[in-house]
């Protein structure tokens, strides 16, 4: 069984496999890409390199989309 | 009368009106209420996607970006770091250079706190952004947040959500004579009149959300701020008649019986 690694997801903590690619987390989380943006760690990720990063543990991830607002 | 678009960044738009997206009952009447008000910019909100409810209805959806235009807001900001993490975000969401620039400073009155939003101008327009700025009515804190490279100047009318309508109408007219800049009252409107009244002290539009999605018929309101823009505009290219204390009657005294 491969290794758990706690991480925080939109300011809730997640159990994911560690080395976890953030173009995974994101599939599975069935996000829509071209709606969203996304951050580690503070820092903006390009949504063309998701498949080069590998989770590790602690990282915080941001994903935002715009809503309703004034 | 020859085509007379709001111009904001060398883009041009056909509407004065841009409205916000929030405070509706729900996305299909918010997106029914901006049809209605023609407008062709609608400001939004950047929060967190809803991780675990995949079901919850996208903006997006209802509000097509490719027919209207997105202006992202910093709406919750109270520093200039947290609204420039808004904004370099909703940019990464789809190229959104145009943005709105809100950074409060007490959470009572709502109103700007300036020193922020003048740092925040200032390095948002060096970064390439179209900074579209809610001030407060000081027409020298609007010299200045011109001077840093503002794109629009978008001074108060009353605090946000108020509905109190432009309470510094000279304030409001001081700033409208210094600038060339697109200057858009944003916050405080309350009805339609208070749109007209905008727009007659010289404003190139107003923003509004809540007096359309809270009025007791959203729908209608929006009908009667698009109306009023409109009228207002139209009645300051016209050239109002001066002021004056004594009456002059409008039917001519000769050939009275």
């Amino acid at each position: 069984m491969k290794k758990k690694i706690k991480i925080k997801i939109n300011g809730k903590i997640n159990k994911i496999d560690d080395k976890t690619k953030l173009s995974d987390l994101v599939k599975n989380l069935k996000v829509p890409l071209k709606k969203v943006a996304i951050e580690l760690n503070r820092e903006i990720v390009d949504k063309k390199n998701l498949n080069r990063i590998n989770l590790k543990v602690n990282d915080k991830i941001e994903i935002v989309h715009f809503i309703g607002g004034g | 009368m020859k085509k007379d678009n709001l111009i904001i960044s060398k883009k041009k738009f056909n509407s004065r009106l841009i409205v916000g997206t929030g405070k509706y009952k729900s996305m299909s009447e918010c997106a029914k209420a901006i049809k209605i008000s023609g407008a062709d910019i609608v400001t939004v909100a950047v929060r967190r996607v809803n991780i675990t409810d995949k079901k919850k209805p996208l903006l997006m959806d209802y509000i097509d970006p490719k027919k209207i235009t997105y202006l992202p807001n910093t709406a919750g900001c109270f520093n200039s770091d947290e609204a420039l993490r808004t904004l370099r975000l909703a940019r990464e969401i789809g190229g959104w250079k145009l943005v709105k620039l809100e950074v409060l400073g007490d959470k009572k009155n709502l109103f700007p706190e300036m020193i922020e939003t003048l740092k925040s101008t200032e390095i948002l327009t060096k970064e390439g952004f179209k900074v579209m700025v809610y001030c407060n009515d000081d027409p020298l804190m609007a010299k200045r947040l011109e001077n840093v490279g503002a794109a629009a100047i978008m001074p108060l009318a009353a605090p946000i959500g108020s509905g109190l309508g432009i309470l510094n109408k000279v304030n409001i007219q001081i700033i409208r004579n210094q600038t060339k800049l697109p200057l858009i009252i944003d916050a405080g409107l309350g009805q339609a009149s208070d749109a007209t009244i905008a727009m007659e002290l010289g404003c190139d539009g107003v923003l509004v959300n809540t007096a359309i999605a809270k009025a007791k018929n959203p729908f209608e309101m929006a009908r009667a701020f698009r109306n009023a823009v409109i009228a207002g505009r139209q009645s300051f290219l016209s050239g109002r008649i001066e002021k004056k204390i004594m009456g002059s009657a409008s039917s001519p005294k000769k050939g009275i019986i």
